[in-house]
């Protein structure tokens, strides 16, 4: 699949092709069945997905490019785009929605001045609406990175953002 | 050190359950599931260790979820011989203060929840309740006794908060692995299975399909066959499963090596969804924790049988809760799901047989082995027999995680255990069986929850979400919240689901946005008609569920936003506008301190005013109010 073209901000990373055939051979035995814990794998690493790092995998997996970009964007939590430092998942599950959850999320994207699955110019942070984080006696929640914030009202959402450089 | 026997196992959990009724000292469990942490507890755990850790005979301890979510971080505090008092809202600033409190026999009645009559679980009947000779404190009601608990059996449950998850010999203590080492060493697999059938069980997941005919129809298949077991949980609202996977992962482990010894299987699967690391790492640890017990692998027990379970991950696609789509997806592939003309248990994973059920089903197994299958069926209704693990959620006071017998009312279960609506607000409505399911109103609040009664209204039981909804819900917004849910969540490849779901979505949007016109709702029928009967899976036939419910029971809502273009529940921001009761006010100024907006203008101890321009209508204001001032017009 070479239509996926890579953009400027992906053409400044260096893969370490090393630890990649760690992740693969070592970590995860070289089986095809492991493929999106291996993603998974990579995008921790890279904090998204590089292309260079699919068209490798294809090659040692021995699964088509076009099967593993399949897998790459049906799976909404990998990114084919760098994402921010910060990671900003709303909850958008019932018990939140319930409870207001998406005026937190109109909130944030005001504030941010960016939608959800964007990244801040800066790249401090990327927006994402996630469907249930499991906290729901807690809602509204947010999650910022590895943070879990609980009962979060629109007019906290300033003071939470700040905390995160 | 591996068990050989049964005798093994029950010597060491004669030790350990000593050593966990009887602790050295003071012991100190903070509830450290996801909710737990999510309000605060992980810091208070580490504030503790911290403070206490020179200190000699004060064992600082993580547990699971106790349950009562609202009043989470909850702490338990005992020793031997003494109360064992379970504190709420124990946050970091409060932690070293209720140890040392308790230390010196002063219990701060504001922030006890209760004591604990008798914490064995319903395994332990051999065992003498360690609390039978304390004498309770006063003032202090029993935790078993308060309304949230009251009604509660803990079957699944029966660990959770009351074991360190991720020490198996707290399990062990608890007769962990003693219905499976019994079952493998005294029974033959069509005799397990027969007890799975006579007991009722019924797959816990959503699809309430009768576990033992699933066992007995993948039994008799030829060849490799594999158990694998369901923790993607993907219903919105729902986290029954995160529990007791974060709370008491042996259990799950358990359930699954018995189904492992009665189908004929050496190789299980837990898939997990990506949202819950907590849980893949509790199970890890659970994995490797059985294996050094010679739980997992080769002869385990001393016996032939040998048995490996592997944890893989989701990353993010609801449709992977759908038995077909998850093994696709453990197969490392797209998880797009097949016809089911022929079932997963004759050709499933690697197109072999598969045995799939969800984590709360088979939590239940060991139960049902040790009590009898005629204790289980004891419980529940006629078609629906033991308990269900409920998540209350939403416009609920007491929010957490409920276990009652099938057969329990809506009504108990809202206004009982979960104490009613907040701010003294109407009901309006419960929401059962996540995007698949349907809104219950009023008049069926004193349905029997089962299976089949749930079905009969025209929701399901599903995995146990219950989301409870008062006059502020908009029902017409919650059609339109769980399309938008299931338009991104179709994996696409069947026309009806995709574009039936998308059509709908179109036409719901447009009535929560004010161009709703004459003969929407009569499209929805029909269209939701069409979705229900041809979609390729459970996805897109229970896509329009939600829909069609709320039109039954909620159609004055539907006609006020078609035809009045007015919200009324003021939820649908171009449908309404928030206004002060020119009478009501006060001037009391909190909420145009609050508005983000600067909107609202007004002298002190005067009446105010919204600047409709600059409203956005994001509801501080109407939350703030103390007075019932602001009104949805």
């Amino acid at each position: 699949m070479a239509g996926i073209a890579p953009s400027q901000r992906q053409q400044e990373v260096e893969i370490d092709y090393v630890e990649l055939d760690r992740i693969i051979e070592h970590e995860f035995g070289g089986d095809k069945e492991n493929l999106i814990m291996i993603l998974q794998a990579i995008q921790n690493r890279y904090n998204y997905l590089p292309h260079p790092t699919l068209s490798y995998l294809a090659q040692k997996l021995e699964i088509p490019l076009s099967r593993i970009c399949g897998v790459a964007t049906f799976y909404k939590t990998f990114s084919l785009e760098p994402r921010g430092k910060n990671i900003i998942y709303v909850c958008l599950g019932t018990a939140c929605h319930v409870r207001g959850g998406d005026k937190v999320m109109e909130r944030i994207k005001e504030i941010l001045n960016i939608g959800a699955g964007e990244t801040t110019n800066d790249m401090r942070f990327t927006l994402e609406g996630v469907r249930c984080i499991g906290c729901c006696s807690l809602g509204p929640v947010i999650k910022i990175n590895e943070d879990i914030h609980s009962r979060i009202r629109s007019d906290m959402v300033q003071d939470i953002l700040d905390r995160y450089q | 050190m591996k068990i050989q026997s049964v005798a093994d196992l029950e010597k060491l959990s004669r030790d350990y359950s000593k050593k966990l009724y009887e602790p050295e000292g003071l012991k100190v469990n903070i509830g450290m599931a996801s909710c737990g942490i999510g309000a605060g507890a992980k810091a208070a755990y580490q504030k503790a260790l911290a403070h206490f850790a020179a200190q000699d005979g004060i064992q600082i301890c993580r547990t699971g979820c106790i349950g009562f979510c609202e009043e989470e971080p909850l702490v338990e505090i005992f020793s031997a011989g003494k109360p064992r008092v379970v504190y709420r809202h124990i946050t970091e600033d409060k932690i070293v203060e209720v140890i040392e409190d308790y230390r010196s026999e002063q219990f701060n009645r504001k922030w006890t929840l209760g004591q604990i009559k008798d914490p064995r679980s319903l395994l332990e009947e051999k065992l003498e309740n360690p609390q039978a000779s304390v004498a309770p404190i006063e003032g202090i009601p029993f935790l078993e006794e308060i309304p949230f608990y009251k009604q509660q059996v803990k079957v699944a449950l029966r660990n959770c908060g009351y074991i360190d998850p991720e020490n198996i010999e707290e399990y062990i203590a608890r007769r962990g692995y003693y219905a499976f080492l019994k079952t493998l060493n005294e029974m033959k697999p069509p005799e397990i299975i027969a007890a799975i059938k006579e007991s009722g069980l019924r797959g816990r997941g959503g699809g309430g399909f009768p576990t033992g005919i699933k066992w007995e129809t993948c039994a008799k298949q030829k060849g490799e066959k594999y158990i694998i077991c369901n923790a993607d949980e993907g219903d919105p609202g729902a986290y029954m499963d995160r529990s007791v996977l974060e709370g008491d992962p042996h259990s799950v482990l358990e359930g699954m090596l018995i189904a492992g010894y009665a189908i004929g299987s050496n190789e299980g699967f837990i898939y997990v969804r990506h949202e819950y690391p907590l849980a893949v790492k509790r199970l890890k640890i659970a994995i490797e924790q059985a294996k050094d017990y010679g739980l997992l692998g080769d002869n385990i027990g001393g016996t032939d049988f040998s048995f490996r379970i592997k944890i893989s991950t989701g990353a993010g696609a609801f449709v992977c809760g759908e038995s077909t789509a998850l093994m696709a997806s453990l197969e490392g592939k797209v998880g797009r799901p097949r016809a089911k003309y022929i079932h997963t248990v004759e050709k499933g994973f690697r197109n072999k047989p598969s045995n799939l059920n969800n984590v709360e089903t088979y939590a239940n197994v060991p139960v049902i082995l040790l009590k009898g299958p005629k204790w289980y069926a004891s419980l529940g209704t006629k078609r629906s027999k033991g308990t269900k693990v409920f998540s209350l959620v939403g416009k609920v006071n007491n929010t957490g995680l409920v276990e009652v017998p099938m057969g329990i009312s809506l009504r108990e279960i809202v206004f009982d255990i979960g104490g009613g609506i907040p701010k003294k607000k109407k009901f309006k409505a419960v929401q059962t069986g996540g995007p698949s399911g349907g809104c219950i109103p009023e008049q069926f609040l004193d349905l029997g929850v089962d299976f089949d009664e749930l079905t009969k209204v025209g929701s399901i039981m599903g995995s146990g979400g219950m989301i409870v909804m008062d006059q502020n819900t908009c029902m017409v917004d919650v059609a339109r919240y769980f399309l938008d849910f299931l338009k991104e969540e179709s994996c696409g490849q069947c026309n009806p689901c995709r574009e039936g779901i998308k059509r709908m979505l179109e036409v719901l949007t447009n009535i929560c946005e004010g161009r709703g016109k004459e003969g929407d709702i009569e499209l929805l029928e029909e269209l939701g008609g069409m979705v229900q009967k041809f979609s390729l899976c459970g996805l897109g036939t229970s896509a329009p569920n939600p829909v069609l419910t709320t039109i039954l029971y909620f159609r004055d809502e539907y006609e006020a936003h078609i035809k009045d273009k007015k919200c009324p529940a003021g939820v649908c921001k171009a449908l309404f506008q928030y206004e002060i009761d020119q009478q009501a006010c006060n001037g009391c100024h909190l909420c145009a301190l609050k508005c983000p907006q600067e909107a609202i203008s007004g002298k002190k101890k005067e009446a105010h005013q919204i600047d409709q321009q600059k409203c956005i209508r994001c509801g501080i204001c109407y939350d703030s109010c103390k007075f019932d001032a602001i009104l949805i017009k």
